[in-house]
């Protein structure tokens, strides 16, 4: 082999960097960690089915947004023929009213940072 | 021809999975075997070639030349394009694979009002291709997000830095645009221009096809036909530690997506695709031109078996004198 010492370099980057989820994830310990969402209502049922909810809550939360501010209606009505005031402050929040145990354990797992509480309040925790 | 056979053999893959994963719940075996095996393959495959090409010798001194030679003092050299250190070597290899320098120069030839040859520069090719390759790493980097835990901190940089125009809900990433627009462009490209059409292969399709077909079904997940997220990172993270589950109710088109990805990797290294690993180690680029201050010694020249003309002499001294032919020794 001609250069090897540069070719072996060239090698070892290339398979540490390939690998390096294996490694980063070995190193932190946290290769099972699964995040502990907490529901802070009484109530039983989400706005929706809760497997739909868990793929798609932001869908629905945008349909919602735009039904609201460009159709001005304000009613949902669930599948279960519940109605719900179409606000994700004063409905989502209300029942899920720990947005940190909640919303952001699931958002920071995969990464996602959503900018609605640029604006919108973030509803007040009681710190415990 | 070569176009819908491609399209055929990866609607065939798309349909493997589909059938594996969705009526056969071979979960398993979509979800955590094909991709172990293509890593192992991508990874192995990779250094397969590379130590391959690195046995192979470099006879000749052969750097293309791009600009003016280091020569004497008063001349400009072009150090970049034509460097004489490695410095400048290292320097020139970055901006070719940063930034493709020699698609830039990219030319076309045409004949323009009867006979006139005409170059024209041709810079679409090299933009399809610097917005397909970017886009396709920076989509690989912010996969990050599903693979390891933390996530690290520039992946989640790098995701707002994508949607940054907070387009939709969820956020409509800038790459996910470009990288179908510079794979369309790469497509047609071929299917337009009949040179190109003409010299295109079976394999050629098949890539693009192939990373396409990602994309799409990457771009649907996120966007149209979502997938329970919170579960996909269970199995990424459980076979980026050694300890694979299968977590139960993702759906098909994740296992779709995963299948092609493994594909893509099993036929990587076999494939046009390793000019990953072969750009560092192609001689026109990586060696400095100083042909001129230092000698290249091809590493081929091994010991040839000569016979001169003395040891000829002496072998047929006596012949010769024989037939009174004329001797250098007598
Ligand atoms: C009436 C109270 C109530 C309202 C209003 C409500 N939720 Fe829920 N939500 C729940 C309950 C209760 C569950 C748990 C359901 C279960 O475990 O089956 C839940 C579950 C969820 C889940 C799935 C969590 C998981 O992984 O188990 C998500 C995501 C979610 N809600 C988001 C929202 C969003 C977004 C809104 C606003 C559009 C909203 N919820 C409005 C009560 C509510
Ligand atoms: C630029 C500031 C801004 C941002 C960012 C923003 N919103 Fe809003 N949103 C508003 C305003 C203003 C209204 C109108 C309030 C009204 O009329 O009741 C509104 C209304 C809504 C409504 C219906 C009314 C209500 O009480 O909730 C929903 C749902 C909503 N937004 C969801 C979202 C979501 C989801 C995001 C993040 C993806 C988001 N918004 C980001 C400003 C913003
Ligand atoms: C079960 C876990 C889970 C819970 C609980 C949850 N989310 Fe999400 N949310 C996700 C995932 C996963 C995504 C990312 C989807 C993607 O990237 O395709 C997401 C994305 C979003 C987005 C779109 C963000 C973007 O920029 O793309 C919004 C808005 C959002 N969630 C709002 C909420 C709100 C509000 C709550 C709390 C009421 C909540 N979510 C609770 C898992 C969850
Ligand atoms: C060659 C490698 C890959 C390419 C080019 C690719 C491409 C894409 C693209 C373009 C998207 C659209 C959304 C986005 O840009 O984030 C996407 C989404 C996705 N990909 Fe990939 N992918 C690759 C490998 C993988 C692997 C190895 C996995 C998991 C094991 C994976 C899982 C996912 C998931 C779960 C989504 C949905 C993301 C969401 O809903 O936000 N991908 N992919």
């Amino acid at each position: 082999m001609y250069d090897a010492g540069k070719i072996i370099t060239g090698i070892i980057i290339f398979l540490v960097l390939m690998t390096s989820p294996f490694w980063l994830n070995i190193a932190s310990g946290k290769g099972s960690y699964k995040p502990e969402i907490k529901i802070a209502t009484e109530e039983k049922q989400c706005v929706a089915d809760t497997d739909y909810m868990k793929a798609a809550h932001m869908d629905l939360i945008y349909e919602w947004r735009d039904q609201v501010v460009r159709n001005e209606k304000r009613i949902y009505t669930s599948s279960n023929g519940k109605t719900y005031n179409m606000s994700l402050t004063k409905t989502c929040m209300n029942c899920h009213s720990n947005k940190s145990e909640f919303c952001d354990r699931c958002h920071s797992y995969v990464g996602v940072t959503p900018y609605c509480w640029d604006c919108h309040v973030e509803p007040k925790e009681v710190v415990q | 021809m070569n176009i819908f056979l491609s399209l055929i053999a990866v609607l065939v893959l798309i349909l493997i999975a589909w059938v594996g994963a969705g009526a056969a719940n071979l979960q398993f075996i979509f979800g955590m075997i094909m991709p172990i095996i293509g890593l192992m393959l991508f990874l192995g495959g990779i250094v397969y070639r590379v130590i391959k090409w690195a046995r192979a010798p470099v006879p000749f001194h052969i750097p293309t030349s791009c600009g003016q030679q280091k020569s004497l003092t008063w001349m400009q050299s072009s150090k970049l394009d034509n460097p004489s250190s490695s410095l400048g070597v290292i320097g020139r290899m970055l901006l070719e694979v940063l930034f493709f320098r020699s698609l830039f120069r990219n030319t076309k030839m045409e004949l323009k009002n009867g006979p006139k040859l005409v170059y024209g520069s041709a810079k679409y090719l090299w933009l399809g291709a610097l917005a397909f390759h970017w886009s396709f790493l920076i989509i690989v980097i912010r996969h990050f997000r599903f693979f390891t835990e933390p996530i690290p901190f520039f992946v989640n940089f790098m995701s707002s830095l994508d949607g940054f125009f907070q387009i939709g809900v969820p956020v409509l990433y800038l790459t996910d645009a470009l990288i179908v627009g510079g794979l369309t462009y790469l497509f047609f490209r071929r299917v337009v221009i009949p040179q190109l059409r003409y010299i295109s292969l079976f394999s050629d399709y098949f890539i693009l096809f192939n990373i396409l077909a990602i994309v799409i079904t990457g771009i649907l997940m996120r966007y149209f036909t979502k997938v329970d997220l919170i579960l996909v990172k269970q199995l990424t993270l459980g076979f980026f530690s050694f300890n694979p589950v299968i977590p139960e109710g993702i759906g098909s088109i994740f296992y779709i997506h995963l299948f092609l990805v493994s594909a893509l990797l099993t036929y990587f290294p076999a494939s046009k695709l390793v000019h990953m690993a072969g750009v560092f180690l192609s001689p026109t680029r990586n060696l400095a031109n100083n042909s001129r201050m230092k000698r290249h010694i091809n590493p081929w020249n091994y010991p040839v078996k000569v016979h001169t003309y003395e040891e000829y002499e002496d072998e047929f001294r006596d012949l010769m004198k024989g037939a009174g032919l004329p001797l250098e020794k007598e």
